[in-house]
């Protein structure tokens, strides 16, 4: 992720570890001391708290005020006392009557679920405050700073505060895993799959290139230049007129990623020229049940509308493996990357996308925007046919696939014969094609789509489209659409727009402007023409003096 | 023993907000306040000054709840803490 800063570091904590089952007061301690300590624990926890609510943003305050109430509440605390009255450490017994406590509260649903995670985030600070380490969580601190982590929990991107983290770095995660996305989604220079981070001490002063992946300890002033630079450029970078097109004048849209109204809102101001992706798993995610076709048409629509007469491509509902859904995927699959997730839980839960589809024709009906619909993890041609069969059915005029899976990359002739267009999900894509876990560090550089086999897929899904004869669209929506000089080859492999965080819109647009069409067929040409990603990166890289120019 | 019958006036219900400054007002008496649903058994009054006792007595808006406390100044906090209960705390 862009993004020039310096700063100082400081660790995440690690997580904190589960008091032992049983785990009894020591020898030293009576009970009454022992609750005497957790009252004393407990107060210390509510005072911190109280104290960051001072100076949090509205939203945060209120969050943080709900919590330190409970600190100290009486049905936690009695609770617990109860336990360590039986001879339970303190800290087992607050963890135990913070579980009962979660539990009551998920089993009364909606609200109430809601605010259980509130009362184990206490439960786990009032623990911490026992022992005497540092709370679980983004560490708090007066100044900004450089965050060092292993890699985030989906809940602690949610806390993230931008004034205040102004780097990531992560030993874990591939440039594809969901940590990576948010910080591009929020524009946070970041680095993962990191190595050495450990042995950097809490405070130390470091420089962070995001995008040439440096981090260098004592920063002189040419680094100081540097960050300098990327500031003068970061404005101008900031800023898309809307119009993705070469130097040649050859036009390629730059569309936008988004998950709902809000989104869409966002990227349209930002300039996004449509959405190429509509992920509408998000209004469905931590839902028990599926939503109705009312309320999914009211989001969608909210979607369409940010848009005006523009393009809207609404893919439809991508649960399982790392998206699980209670009334759609199987939680037990021994692996779920792939089964049955996708497209192919139509066929374990028939219904639930006619429904989807129904829904999208209904908001696309009372809307202006152009809507275009696709199915995630299609594999043959007959499943597009199948699926352009309901889109029609639904009165949804343009069908299209995801291409994520290899062999519907190699098959795209046939299956564009099916359906009216195809997009690119790069992530799944990689992943499939180097037969590696996304979300592993360890396979980071195996899972980069910049990886000459992933780019030759993209090639075939091209060459089919052009093959099948009738001039059908191939696009990109994946995250490899929002590295400027990754955008460059894949404009020069053929593909005709691309679809990314809008966010990134600016810095691929001021790259994609300064390359002609022929020359994007060059560069993507020296690409595949490398033995590895990283090599293939660095080809082009050196070839597109501009980026390392305006520090992308 | 002091008694106090009070019908819940918050559109949200004993949730949320309501919840949060109904339990911050009872938790500021030198005296302890337990709350239960009208009918309940008194062994099962909750802490009034609990915020997740309120939360899993689950209150909605027109539920009846009993308010308890007894010794000096007893009546003077349960009448404010009724009063309290009877306003719509959501449209404050």
């Amino acid at each position: 992720m862009p993004g020039r800063v310096i700063g100082n570091i400081r660790h995440m904590p690690p997580a904190l570890a589960e008091p032992p089952v049983g785990e009894q007061l020591s020898d030293s301690v009576t009970a009454a001391q022992a609750i005497a300590g957790l009252k004393e624990a407990a107060a210390t926890v509510q005072s911190d708290l109280r104290t960051r609510a001072a100076t949090a943003s509205p939203e945060a305050k209120a969050v943080l005020d709900a919590t330190a109430q409970m600190a100290t509440d009486s049905m936690l605390l009695k609770g617990a006392n109860k336990l360590i009255n039986t001879g339970l450490s303190a800290e087992r017994s607050i963890w135990e009557s913070g579980e009962t406590v979660a539990q009551m509260l998920i089993t009364l649903g909606g609200y109430m679920a809601e605010r259980a995670t509130d009362v184990l985030d206490v439960r786990a600070r009032i623990v911490a405050a026992l022992r005497g380490v540092p709370a679980p969580g983004i560490p708090d601190s007066a100044d900004p700073f450089i965050l060092v982590a292993e890699d985030l929990a989906p809940a602690d991107t949610a806390t993230l505060d931008p004034a205040k983290v102004i780097a990531l770095l992560t030993t874990g995660g591939g440039p594809q895993s969901h940590t990576a996305i948010i910080a591009r989604a929020m524009g946070l220079t970041a680095i993962v799959a990191a190595k050495g981070l450990q042995a950097l001490d809490a405070g130390t002063e470091v420089f962070v290139d995001g995008a040439a992946g440096i981090i260098s300890t004592s920063p002189g002033e040419s680094e100081r230049a540097a960050v300098a630079t990327w500031l003068k450029n970061a404005e101008a970078l900031s800023v898309f007129d809307g119009n993705g097109v070469l130097a040649d004048g050859h036009l390629v849209p730059l569309l936008a990623n988004v998950g709902g109204g809000k989104d869409a809102v966002k990227a349209a101001a930002a300039g996004a020229q449509g959405v190429g992706l509509l992920r509408t798993e998000f209004c469905f995610l931590g839902r028990e049940t599926e939503p109705t076709i009312e309320e999914q048409v009211t989001e969608y629509k909210a979607v369409f509308d940010a848009f005006g007469s523009k393009k809207v491509v609404v893919r439809t509902l991508d649960a399982g493996a790392d998206k699980p859904l209670p009334f759609l995927t199987d939680a037990s699959e021994p692996n779920p990357a792939l089964g049955v997730r996708g497209y192919r839980t139509d066929t374990t839960s028939p219904g639930v996308l006619a429904r989807q589809l129904s829904a999208i024709a209904t908001a696309s009906e009372g809307s202006e925007a152009e809507v275009w619909v696709m199915a995630p993890m299609i594999s043959t041609p007959a499943e597009a046919g199948d699926f352009a069969a309901m889109c029609a059915e639904a009165g949804l005029s343009t069908p299209g696939v995801m291409v994520e899976v290899p062999s519907a990359a190699v098959s795209s002739e046939a299956i564009l014969g099916q359906v009216s267009f195809a997009s690119l999900g790069t992530n799944d894509l990689t992943q499939y094609t180097m037969a590696a876990d996304r979300q592993l560090g360890p396979l980071a550089a195996l899972n980069n789509p910049w990886q000459p086999a992933v780019l030759r897929l993209i090639q075939l899904t091209v060459e089919g489209s052009l093959a099948e004869g009738n001039n059908k669209p191939v696009g990109v929506c994946g995250e490899a659409a929002a590295d400027p000089a990754l955008a460059v080859v894949l404009v020069g492999l053929g593909v005709s727009t691309l679809s990314m965080s809008a966010r990134s819109l600016a810095a691929v647009a001021a790259v994609l402007k300064t390359v002609t069409l022929q020359r994007a067929g060059e560069l993507a040409k020296l690409a595949l023409a490398e033995p590895s990603a990283e090599s293939a990166r660095a080809a082009v890289r050196e070839a597109l003096p501009t980026l390392a120019e305006l520090g992308l | 023993m002091s008694e106090r019958l009070a019908t819940i006036a918050s559109a949200s219900g004993l949730h949320a907000r309501p919840a949060a400054l109904f339990a911050e007002a009872a938790g500021a008496l030198d005296i302890e306040v337990t709350i239960a649903p009208k009918g309940a058994p008194e062994d099962d009054a909750l802490d009034a000054s609990s915020i997740l006792s309120l939360m899993t007595l689950g209150a909605a808006k027109g539920d009846e709840v009993v308010l308890r406390a007894s010794g000096d100044g007893a009546e003077a906090a349960l009448d404010s803490l009724v009063t309290l209960l009877e306003t719509d705390l959501d449209a404050v």
